[in-house]
């Protein structure tokens, strides 16, 4: 008979766990809530809590799937004595008609989170806060972000400075490919694309800084097209407006022409004012960036399409 | 005279492709020198290259699965090594413009060029042996199938030393794969690789809807086929139906790219919502054209080894034909993020969830196959429970996914690429290699080592495991797919378990070729004399391993589902049968010759070599149509010869 110590601490597996156990807790420790799972604005929010809620409805069937799978598995295996076998047994009415109703029960309920989550959390609806919605306009460059504050007359690029709960309404294109505007902790995510407007309206509840990124490849500097979300008080927020007032050049046809070059890591400026409506004729391809000047005739028509 | 090509094309100054191409190169110098010195040549041309035995084909289509499937994973654990260097201030050892090619190398081969071929591999070998047929319906078009999709194959892996690949990903969205942004040859080796093995696979899809349509063994209705040509019947539809707008849309991109037009440019009209739209209107049902299959092979896999009937087969066909048709109408929620409004969002996430319903039926129907059966643990059984338990945990993040809000946070993001990964690894993958493990036997007539196949499962299991759950915590803390460059360090621990768990799965692979190994120098030892090494039930079962070139030297008469279990129960007195003289179709050049022109085509028209691209078109047209005219195509067995192979069996 083993001493019931032995049992306890056995001797070799606790050595061989031991590296195990230590990374475990470093990966524990190493992923502290961030992204998706820190959220600092009520579409995040209530974005992960779809996410928790459906993730839950599911678990409920998934979880007693996995465990019966292995237990029959265990159970029913030709060395086992006890087990009852029936071989012949290959149809059974009612197991089939709980097989059809459980996963078709499931779906009902989350077809109704489906169609209930996609209406409210829309990307361009708008939010109701307390003050009147900030309006700025993004543009995806290779590999930067601009932002136009185009109530305000300066543009900033990778550095989004937003007053804190005051809903902020994005007009976004592309002046180069495919890209995807993301602010992980502030919610939903939404692509802009050339010669197209999408809308999205976002709020952050804190102030902070908050990553954002580019989350659609779009060349060799997709990597490095980052940007900052600082969300800061409204007093703050005014005091950044007229810093950007007063410094930097300006932003007007022909710098523009010179950003939109293709360039990577840029480090966050800001200009002191914006040629009126340079969104819209970034849209039009009215203004010409270096690698499509020469594509496209004067012959056709603008175009505006209502991407989203 | 060459177009675009010269000798720039060749990197001779980056060192990693030159290395690599000279050991590429050794190789097949070393394999061609061993079948010149061994007087190989004259086998290899008469039983395989001219094949057009379903068999044969059927084989060659998996060694070519297999072997790019060693391309596609150098490709995976350089992206994972790159991913765990190039972390905080450490740029990597990969530039930008290798890794983006390497990214979009991976996906494109692992789809079209891994699991295509293994599934419609399995599908040549197993399917005429289930109906109880002696061939497909068009023999000689099969093998220019397989010669095609083994073009396109080469075609990509020559990008590796002449020119470069695409930098787009493997989608290759425009307008970044527009001449404006990807101006070398990558995106056309990736257009015309596709172009070419495509038609390839079309072919199949008529061939094998014509073959389970109309050749089945006398008695085999439709409610008697396996569930594994069920499988392969509802994805040789989504092949025929889901194809032509991949080539066609390809063909919008080319004429966009060759001739200036702008079907999908940023201006001049264009737009490049409609070519996403497209990819993905084929891309789903391709979702399905390879996991079907595998469905269909669990199938058979866990009622064969639980000893007992697939439960509830006829709710498992509806299942299937269910998810052939819903798999149309769910296109849109691979891009949520595009801006559609919350009435469409919501339409085609429902739709998507609706998948769930049959696919959970099937999963259930597999579990209770398993209830009150005996259950056998050989290698395909442990990838089927493998397959279960990872499955639904895919299905899980899956269905998470196609909620739109939920979507709108995890799109594009490492979750994602878990999420795919699962359910092809988990799915697809396990799938292949439960196949292979199963119908190797009746292949060649040995059956493959259990304990080097055991090993396997478990590297590739928890390989899988260790590689894609720190991806899965990764998207939900923020980082987003096909990162050259890490921006935070903290996400390092868990990249170190993804390239781990990369490295477990080498080890996987390597006990599989270990496994071939050490199986094919003891096959006297573990040969299968009965051609019914598990107790089949299904007719392949039936005949020989391997089985003759015309598989049943009578065609069996169908009474039943498990139609060979039911000959086994029923036991009735053998009598000699009364053999008759089969015709077969004769070995055909067709579909190598056809190839090689082809290559030449796609070649050229990559590097803009005008002239030779119209001679290779021409001559692989001219080959297809001599073939198609030809007289004299089959040639007979007479009923003595067949007598003579039944004895010897």
């Amino acid at each position: 008979m083993r001493n019931i110590a032995s049992f306890l601490h056995p001797p070799w597996p606790s050595r061989l766990l031991r590296w195990p156990v230590a990374g475990a807790a470093i990966l524990l420790a190493s992923c502290k809530p961030a992204g998706v799972l820190d959220p600092q604005g009520p579409i995040s929010s209530a974005e992960r809590l779809l996410l928790i809620n459906s993730t839950a409805i599911m678990l409920v069937v998934v979880v007693p799937v996995i465990v019966a799978t292995l237990a029959f598995a265990w159970w029913y295996r030709s060395s086992n004595t006890h087990a009852t076998r029936s071989l012949d047994e290959s149809y059974e009415g009612r197991v089939e008609f709980v097989v059809w109703s459980i996963p078709a029960l499931t779906v009902i309920l989350l077809g109704g989170v489906i169609w209930i989550g996609s209406h409210q959390l829309d990307p361009r609806a708008p939010i109701s806060g307390k003050s009147d919605p900030l309006r700025v306009d993004v543009v995806a460059l290779d590999w930067k972000w601009l932002f136009i504050y185009p109530d305000r007359g300066i543009a900033a690029v990778n550095q989004l400075v937003i007053p804190v709960g005051t809903p902020v309404e994005f007009r976004l294109t592309s002046a180069t490919v495919m890209n995807s505007f993301f602010v992980p902790q502030l919610g939903s995510q939404i692509y802009t694309m050339g010669g197209m407007t999408t809308h999205l309206s976002l709020l952050a509840d804190q102030p902070g800084e908050y990553p954002g990124f580019s989350a659609n490849f779009s060349g060799d500097g997709f990597s490095w097209m980052r940007f900052v979300v600082k969300s800061v008080t409204v007093g703050d927020f005014n005091t950044w407006l007229e810093q950007a007032h007063g410094t930097g050049s300006g932003l007007d046809a022909a710098s523009y022409a010179e950003l939109a070059k293709p360039s990577r890591d840029v480090s966050p400026t800001t200009y002191r004012s914006v040629e009126p409506k340079l969104f819209e004729r970034i849209l039009d391809k009215t203004v010409t960036s270096p690698r499509n000047a020469t594509i496209g005739g004067a012959w056709c028509p603008p175009l505006r399409q209502g991407g989203g | 005279m060459l177009g675009r090509l010269s000798w720039a094309a060749i990197p001779f100054n980056e060192p990693l492709p030159m290395i690599s191409m000279a050991v590429v190169l050794i190789v097949i110098l070393a394999v061609l020198g061993l079948i010149t010195a061994k007087g190989w040549w004259p086998y290899l041309w008469d039983e395989w290259l001219t094949s057009v035995d379903h068999k044969r084909i059927g084989v060659m289509y998996v060694v070519l699965g297999l072997v790019m499937l060693l391309r596609g994973y150098s490709d995976a654990i350089m992206m994972r090594t790159q991913q765990a260097i190039a972390v905080g201030d450490a740029q990597g050892y990969l530039p930008p413009d290798h890794y983006d090619q390497i990214f979009s190398a991976h996906g494109t081969i692992m789809i079209f060029f891994v699991a295509m071929p293994l599934v419609i591999g399995l599908m040549n070998f197993v399917v005429p042996l289930q109906l109880g047929v002696r061939d497909v319906a068009f023999p000689v078009l099969n093998s220019v199938s397989f010669w095609l999709t083994a073009t396109g194959a080469l075609l990509i892996n020559l990008s590796l030393v002449i020119g470069n690949f695409a930098r787009t990903g493997w989608m290759n969205y425009p307008p970044l794969s527009e001449l404006d942004f990807s101006p070398d040859v990558g995106v056309d080796y990736y257009l015309w690789s596709l172009q070419i093995s495509g038609i390839g696979t079309l072919l199949t899809g008529i061939n094998f809807v014509t073959t389970i349509l109309k050749l089945r063994a006398p008695g085999m209705t439709y409610f008697r086929m396996t569930v594994f040509c069920w499988t392969a019947l509802a994805s040789s539809l989504l092949i025929v139906a889901a194809f032509p707008v991949l080539t066609a849309t390809f063909m919008m991109l080319l004429l966009d790219r060759y001739v200036g037009m702008h079907f999908f440019t940023n201006d001049a009209g264009g737009n490049q919502m409609m070519y996403v739209n497209l990819f993905w209107a084929w891309g789903h049902p391709e979702v399905y054209i390879l996991i079907l299959p595998a469905f269909g092979i669990f199938s058979e896999v866990v009622a064969n080894f639980s000893g007992k009937g697939l439960f509830s087969y006829r709710s498992m066909v509806w299942a299937t034909l269910a998810i052939c048709i819903l798999s149309f109408m769910v296109w849109l929620h691979h891009f949520f993020t595009m801006g559609a409004g919350a009435n469409v969002n919501a339409f085609f996430g429902i739709m998507s969830s609706v998948i769930a319903v049959p696919t959970g039926v099937k999963v259930f129907n597999w579990l209770f196959t398993m209830f009150r059966g005996r259950i056998v643990f050989r290698t395909p059984m442990l990838f089927a429970i493998g397959f279960i338990v990872t499955f639904v945990i895919g299905g899980l993040t899956g269905v998470l996914l196609a909620v739109p809000p939920v979507d709108f946070v995890l799109h594009n993001s490492a979750f994602l690429v878990a999420h795919f990964h699962n359910v092809i690894i988990g799915g697809v993958l396990f799938g292949m290699l439960a196949g292979i493990n199963y119908w190797f036997p009746k292949a060649f007539g040995f059956t493959l080592d259990e304990r080097l196949g055991k090993a396997s499962f478990w590297c590739w299991l928890i390989g899988f495991y260790l590689a894609f759950t720190p991806l899965y915590a990764l998207g939900l803390v923020g980082m987003t797919r096909r990162l050259e460059h890490i921006p935070d360090p903290s996400w390092r621990p868990l990249l170190l378990v993804a390239e781990a768990g990369a490295i477990v799965i080498f080890c996987g692979i390597l006990c599989q070729v270990a496994q071939l190994y050490v199986s094919i120098r003891a096959r006297e030892h573990c040969r299968d004399l009965t051609g019914d090494p598990w107790t089949g039930r299904t007719l392949e079962w039936s005949t020989c391993s391997p089985p003759p070139a015309y598989n049943f030297a009578v065609l069996p008469k169908v009474e039943a589902i498990d139609a060979f279990w039911q000959m086994k129960r029923t036991a009735r007195a053998p009598m000699q049968p009364a053999y008759q003289a089969i015709e077969l179709p004769r070995n055909s050049p067709a579909g190598f010759v056809t190839a090689f022109f082809a290559t030449v085509m796609g070649f050229s028209l990559i590097w803009h070599i005008w002239w030779l691209a119209i001679l290779g078109f021409l001559a692989a047209v001219i080959v297809v149509l001599m073939a198609g005219w030809s007289i004299d195509r089959e040639e007979e067995i007479s009923a003595a010869e067949v007598a003579q192979t039944e004895r010897v069996r």
